[in-house]
C-alpha cells in the first residue's frame, strides 16, 4: 500500500518521462490487483496451537463459540 | 579530632543528595503514614508530611503524578506512598518525591506495583526507544490469553470482520493463579522462537485487582520486553493498568480494542484501493493527453504538414541561379566575340592580300627574299611575282633604274 501510495502521487506529479509513468502505471495496477485479489481471498483460520511431542507447534482449528 | 578539610554546605548536601540517590532501598520505596499539613501549590504539585508516632517525612507529588490519583488526599488519611528518597540541596531537607499514592489498607498489591514499576521503569524497560512499530499488514496474529471467556471470542470476531486475510494462532493459557504469570512468559517466548506471528496480543478481560494479576509479574514484563514479536497488551477494562501495558510495544485499553489496533480494516482497505485505481487511471489518462497534445502540435507544424515545400523552394533558387550562370556566360561571349570580330577587321584592312588585289605585286627572288630595289636584281635572274590570286615565276630581262629627284638628295644625306 505504500509503494501504491507512492507509484500514484508519482504519476500524479507527471515528471516522468512517459515511458516510464506508462511503466508505473502497470506497477501500480498489477499492485492494485494482488491487493484486491489478497482482500477477495479472505477467509479467515482460526488455528489453536499446542506444543506437539517434538516442541513444534501443532495446530487444531479452534471452535469458534460463535460458529 | 583532626579536620581533615572544609566543606560548603553545598558540597554537603551534593554529597548527601549522591550518597541516597546511589542507594537501592531509597530509590523505590513504599512508607506507610498519616498525612498531615496537605498543601496542593497552584503549580499543580502537591506537599504534605507524612506522620506516625515516631515521626514525620516531608513529601512531595509532582502534579504529574497527583492527576493520576484515584482519590482526592486528606490529612488524617492514612496512605502508602510511594517513590524515592532524595535530598532537596536547596533547604537540605530530604524528603519522598511520591510518583504513586494509595490509601493504606488496599492491600500489599498496590505496593508490589508500585515497586515493581518504579524498579523496572529505572531498569529502562518502559523505554519508549525499545518500543517496536506495530506492522501494518499482518499476516499472522498470536493470541495468547485463555482459551475460555469473552475476550478470545471478541477478539476473533473482530479480527474477522477488519482483517479477515490474516491466520490467527491461538496460544492458550491460564490468565490467572499462581502458574500465569509464567505461563504467559512461556507462550510469549514460545510463540518468538517458532516465529509464530507478525504481531502478539497478550491480554485477558475484566476482573478484580487480583484476578489481573499475573500482568504485573516481572517474569512476563521480562518476557515482553525481549519478544522480537512486536506485542499490544490488552488487560481488563479501560482504567486498569499492568507492567505489562507499560512493557508492551502497544497498549490498549481492552482486548477488542487490542484487535482494532492490531490490523487494518479490509473495508477501508478496499475503498482506498479503489480510490488508488481511479487516481492511477485519470493520472495514466492526463499524462497520455499531455503528450498527445505534444504530439499533436508537433505535427501541425509547416515541415510535418508540406514536407516538400522547402525542397520546392530550393528547387526554384537553383533554377533561377542557372539562369543567371547562362545568361551571364552568354553576354560574355557575346562581348569577347564582337572585339575579335573588330580585331580580325583591322588585321583584314592590314592584310597584303588586300594590297595585291589592288593590282600591286610582290617580286621575290628564288629564295622567297622580297625584291624591294632593282640593285638586287640582275637580267636573267629568275624572279618569282606574287599576285592577289597566286604567282608567276618569270626572268629579268633588262633592267632600269629610275632616275628620281629624290634620289641624289638621298644619297647626299
Amino acid at each position: 500500500m505504500t509503494r501504491l501510495e507512492e507509484i500514484v502521487s508519482q504519476l500524479e506529479r507527471g515528471e516522468a518521462p512517459l515511458e516510464q509513468s506508462v511503466a508505473l502505471f502497470e506497477e501500480g495496477t498489477r499492485l492494485i490487483q494482488s491487493c484486491s485479489k489478497l482482500l477477495d481471498s479472505a477467509e479467515q483460520k482460526v488455528l489453536k496451537l499446542s506444543k506437539g511431542p517434538d516442541g513444534e507447534p501443532v495446530g487444531e482449528l479452534f471452535a469458534d463459540g460463535e460458529e | 579530632m583532626v579536620q581533615q578539610s572544609v566543606f560548603s554546605v553545598g558540597q554537603v548536601n551534593q554529597y548527601l543528595k549522591a550518597k541516597l540517590d546511589g542507594d537501592r532501598v531509597l530509590s523505590a520505596i513504599a512508607v506507610r503514614g498519616e498525612i498531615s499539613n496537605y498543601k496542593c501549590y497552584p503549580s499543580g504539585h502537591h506537599y504534605f508530611s507524612l506522620k506516625d508516632s515516631e515521626g514525620a517525612l516531608k513529601c512531595v507529588l509532582f502534579r504529574s503524578s497527583a492527576q493520576r490519583l484515584r482519590f482526592r488526599p486528606e490529612n488524617g488519611m492514612n496512605v502508602i506512598a510511594c517513590g524515592r528518597i532524595t535530598v532537596f540541596p536547596r533547604d537540605g531537607q530530604y524528603q519522598l518525591y511520591a510518583d504513586g499514592l494509595i490509601p493504606d489498607g488496599v492491600g500489599e498489591l498496590y505496593v508490589a506495583f508500585e515497586q515493581t514499576k518504579a524498579r523496572l521503569l529505572e531498569e529502562g524497560l518502559f523505554d519508549e526507544g525499545h518500543k517496536k512499530p506495530i506492522p501494518a499488514y499482518p499476516g499472522t496474529i498470536a493470541l495468547i490469553t485463555s482459551a475460555a471467556g469473552a475476550a478470545v471470542h471478541d477478539m476473533i470476531r473482530i479480527l474477522r470482520a477488519r482483517w479477515p486475510i490474516a491466520e490467527v494462532r491461538l496460544l492458550p493459557v491460564r490468565v490467572q493463579g499462581t502458574q500465569a504469570p509464567a505461563e504467559l512468559a512461556g507462550a510469549l517466548r514460545y510463540a518468538n522462537a517458532h516465529r509464530l506471528a507478525d504481531v502478539i496480543i497478550i491480554g485477558r478481560g475484566g476482573g478484580s485487582m487480583e484476578d489481573l494479576w499475573a500482568f504485573n509479574d516481572e517474569r512476563l514484563a521480562r518476557a515482553i520486553y525481549d519478544s522480537e514479536i512486536p506485542v499490544i497488551s490488552a488487560v481488563g477494562h479501560e482504567p486498569d493498568v499492568t507492567i505489562s501495558d507499560f512493557v508492551a510495544d502497544l497498549r490498549a485499553a481492552t482486548p477488542s480494542n487490542a484487535a482494532e489496533l492490531a490490523v487494518p480494516d479490509w473495508r477501508e482497505m478496499s475503498q482506498q484501493l479503489d480510490q488508488f485505481s481511479a487516481r492511477l487511471r485519470s493520472a495514466i489518462i492526463a499524462r497520455l493527453e499531455e503528450e498527445r497534445g505534444k504530439l499533436h502540435r508537433l505535427s501541425g507544424s509547416r515541415v510535418m504538414t508540406d514536407p516538400m515545400t522547402p525542397i520546392r523552394d530550393k528547387r526554384l533558387l537553383l533554377d533561377w541561379q542557372r539562369e543567371r550562370l547562362i545568361s551571364q556566360m552568354q553576354a560574355l561571349t557575346q562581348t569577347r566575340r564582337s572585339r575579335l570580330a573588330g580585331l580580325a577587321a583591322g588585321l583584314d584592312a592590314m592584310s597584303p592580300l588586300k594590297v595585291l588585289a589592288r593590282g600591286y605585286s610582290l617580286a621575290a627572288d628564288e629564295d622567297d627574299h622580297l625584291l624591294k630595289s632593282v640593285d638586287q636584281v640582275q637580267p636573267g635572274q629568275k624572279l618569282r611575282l606574287r599576285l592577289s590570286d597566286g604567282s608567276v615565276d618569270c626572268v629579268a630581262m633588262k633592267k632600269r633604274k629610275d632616275v628620281a629627284d629624290r634620289a641624289p638628295e638621298k644619297e647626299k644625306l
